[in-house]
């Protein structure tokens, strides 16, 4: 009992502090608050000493990389740099692993007829989930292995904060918060992580604005297969400097594209649903650091790398299983696949894409990564069986099915806007605990990706383009 | 008895605080500016054995981590960077909440070297709320590099705490770090944190309340900081004294 | 003189110069904020440098390097240095 009353003895006391600071025409809160730094100043000049006044090269780095001049373009071209690396260290190892596993599948095919196991279980356990493995691991693991430690590297070293510095102008404009940007450089790893940045954004509007819009910016589950298709179609397959050179532009592109969709989507959102103006923004742009290269590597190999391809691999197996099910049952002469494609086809007809492609970034939403391997799984079963070792194959495989320019185009383009993953969506709904913006979270960039398909698609057509 | 003392006194609001059940001997708070090698120094103490979770009832995420020194398994609580202490943000609140409340047994700030003025600040606010404070004065190695020389000793004395120089990438300090923490979590050094002396008018206020405050808190709560934020209309902290009484009534009755 | 003006505030500090708080014209959450980050009367603040796009600008406060945008600087009030 005696501890009830203490409450109410607390009340008491609490109402004398206030009766006190009625008493005081100063802000007591400015006082203490000068009173404690005053203090600091003074015991940090009494223990620092300067030796000597060195080159401040901070100042020098930042006086170059947030110029008016260079300050964008550097932007831009390390965006460049890095996805250049990236595509082209990783179209080597890609073919070797490709290679292998496909090397592999004919061993692995050879050994069930050897115990004379049925066809249906060969096409399930080969054809289906290990061919969807093959695929997840060979096209996304080194892209993914040379992305992640160069952009934890950016990220040790402190760069990022000066890319949020840079834009913030432009994040002000639309209403929204200047740390988005750093929230979407999350979301290049993964959207659910970048969604849970979004945390650093104290302004609920602002931070639902980020967390809304995060998706616009391609995670690694989806940039592989953007990466693949603009190798396919601009470089034509084959590894030179020009076509690397060029697919890493095309995907700059793509990036820029989100960037501008990302910016209007914000503005459209404080002008309609979240209303309101822009809250205040402190941003410190701390010293950069010399990055652990050494430790960086191992962190984003295992932390990340292996993460999300582990996620990748255990939803790619059973989807890939899924898939030559769906591929192999047949109502009538159409399997069920080919039913479902052949239904949505009008439609994909008319944002540029075909049915399978729609088909599978529905079936793709527990993953992007899983939605190329369901669509080339997809054409196989419907069509010739080639051999699908390279990116060459895989470039013949959608030639075969009739893929243009414009194809390829609406596919990254769609890639690039469409829902977010399941786990991304959960995310949301975790974060905002609202089913309400959850759902929001999935239908805007939707309407948002088959708005601008449509709007490209029928741009080409009314051209003559294709 | 000393032992009933302990579980239903010491820290009755750390389950409340921690996502994830601890047997460990310490429970250890890191506290520190952001961009001050914060986390470094927590994966570098505390290996790969972590856990993260959110901390009760905020989107604020909260690591965990389990190290053993000296026979001690320590339990080391990352908490989010932050400036100051003041609960302007969830940080803040989250971060003051844990050092007041959760009574951690000792706690570690850690600041950066170059950049002493700045960190200082939090580390007078943390000494503010408890004695059992280490100053883990970080990336000492770049302030050798920009040529900055920092009295330690000095330091030390003038805060009246440990100072412990660190480089964490390079695992610099880090034993004796370690050693620190178990002899301030033991009590085994005598402390004698710096009292921030404020103007003679609220002075008298913060005496005055804080010794009304004397007999409605357990000892180890601060009466002289929990008086000053009363004073700075700070009626967060409210919230936790009174999470922190209606846990105490639970456990004391069942004590009894 | 603009310098002399006792209406001077951070955002009007060109690059390079430096400044010294007198004041701030803000209240609740964002003043709060500002005091946290060390913009207390007396503090010696230098304009380090600005956005590409001209807004937000950085500021050395007490050694750490933090940028505001014009809002937030026009609420400081400081004399120049």
């Amino acid at each position: 009992m005696t501890q009830v009353t203490q409450i109410t003895d607390l009340n008491e006391v609490v109402r004398k502090a206030a009766e006190y600071r009625e008493t005081q025409d100063e802000s007591v809160r400015d006082r203490i608050v000068s009173n404690i730094y005053n203090e600091a100043e003074t015991l940090a000049s009494s223990v620092v000493s300067h030796l000597e006044r060195r080159v401040d090269w901070d100042r020098k780095i930042d006086n170059i990389v947030t110029s008016r001049i260079l300050g964008y373009p550097l932007m831009l071209a390390l965006l460049g740099a890095v996805f250049w690396v990236t595509l082209s260290g990783a179209n080597v190892p890609t073919d070797m692993l490709a290679n292998f596993f496909f090397g592999l599948e004919e061993h692995l095919s050879a050994l069930f007829f050897q115990f004379g196991a049925p066809d249906w279980l060969h096409g399930l356990v080969v054809l289906g989930t290990y061919r969807a493995l093959a695929w997840v691991v060979s096209v996304m693991l080194p892209p993914m292995a040379i992305f992640f430690p160069i952009f934890t590297l950016l990220e040790d070293l402190g760069y990022l904060p000066r890319v949020a510095f840079n834009l913030d102008r432009a994040f002000k404009r639309v209403g929204a918060h200047g740390k988005q940007a750093l929230t979407m450089s999350m979301g290049f790893g993964c959207n659910a992580a970048g969604v849970i940045a979004a945390r650093i954004i104290d302004s609920p509007r602002e931070r639902m604005i980020a967390i809304l819009t995060n998706n616009f910016v391609p995670c690694n589950g989806r940039f592989p297969a953007i990466i693949a298709i603009s190798m396919i179609f601009l470089a034509g397959g084959v590894i030179s400097v020009y076509g690397t050179i060029l697919a890493a532009a095309m995907v700059v592109a793509l990036i820029l594209i989100g960037i501008s969709v990302t910016l209007l989507v914000s503005w459209l959102l404080s002008k309609t649903l979240l209303r309101g103006e822009p809250s205040t923004f402190t941003l410190e742009l701390p010293p950069y650091r010399k990055p652990q290269i050494i430790p960086v590597i191992v962190r984003s190999l295992f932390d990340r790398t292996l993460f999300v391809l582990t996620r990748a691999v255990i939803v790619a197996a059973p989807a890939g299983a899924l898939t030559w099910i769906f591929a192999n049952i047949y109502i009538g002469d159409l399997s069920v696949i080919g039913y479902v494609a052949g239904w949505l086809d009008p439609f994909a007809r008319a944002i540029g894409l075909d049915g399978i492609i729609v088909l599978a970034f529905i079936l793709g939403l527990p993953a992007n990564e899983i939605v190329v391997p369901i669509m080339v799984m997809s054409y196989l079963a419907a069509g010739s069986m080639l051999e699908f070792d390279s990116l060459l194959a895989f470039r013949q495989l959608l030639l075969s099915q009739n893929w243009t320019m414009l194809t390829a185009l609406n596919f990254m383009i769609f890639s690039l806007l469409h829902f977010p993953c399941g786990t991304t969506l959960l995310t949301i709904r975790k974060e905002t605990g609202s089913l309400k913006w959850t759902v929001l979270a999935a239908t805007i960039p939707t309407i948002v990706a088959v708005l601008v398909c449509f709007i490209i698609a029928q741009g080409a057509r009314l051209t003559g383009l294709v | 008895m000393g032992l009933t003392c302990q579980s239903s006194g010491k820290g009755v609001l750390r389950e409340d605080f921690l996502s994830y059940e601890t047997k460990s001997d310490y429970i250890v708070a890191l506290a520190g500016n952001p961009n001050t090698g914060k986390s470094t120094v927590f994966n570098a103490l505390t290996g790969l054995k972590q856990h993260t979770g959110n901390w009760p009832g905020k989107t604020v995420t909260q690591a965990l981590g389990n190290y053993r020194h000296g026979q001690k398994l320590i339990t080391l609580v990352d908490l989010p960077g932050t400036y100051s202490l003041l609960a302007n943000s969830p940080e803040e609140q989250v971060a003051r909440d844990f050092i007041c409340f959760a009574e951690p047994d000792a706690t570690v700030v850690v600041v950066d070297s170059t950049c002493l003025e700045r960190n200082l600040n939090l580390v007078l606010q943390v000494l503010e709320i408890t004695p059992k404070t280490i100053v883990c004065l970080n990336l000492i190695d770049e302030a050798r590099r920009k040529k900055l020389r920092i009295d330690v000793e000095m330091l030390a004395i003038k805060l009246g705490v440990p100072v412990i120089p660190t480089a964490a990438r390079s695992k610099e300090g880090l034993g004796f770090l370690k050693d620190t923490i178990n002899r301030v979590a033991s009590d085994a050094i005598q402390l004698n944190p710096l009292r921030l002396k404020y103007e003679d008018r609220l002075e008298v206020a913060i005496s005055k309340l804080a010794g009304e405050l004397e007999p409605l808190l357990p000892e180890r709560i601060n009466k002289r900081w929990i008086a000053l934020r009363l004073l700075d209309g700070d009626y967060t902290v409210i919230d936790g004294i009174q999470k922190f009484l209606e846990k105490k009534i639970v456990v004391e009755g069942f004590a009894s | 003189m603009e310098a002399k003006d006792s209406e001077f505030t951070l955002s009007r500090l060109r690059v390079g110069e430096r400044g010294v708080v007198t004041s701030l014209h803000a209240q609740g959450i964002i003043r709060r904020r500002m005091l946290d980050l060390g913009l207390v009367p007396g503090t010696v603040v230098e304009s380090v440098r600005r956005s590409p796009a001209g807004d937000p600008t950085a500021y050395n406060i007490r050694g750490a390097i933090i940028a505001l945008r014009a809002e937030e600087g026009c609420k400081v009030y400081v004399e120049l240095l």
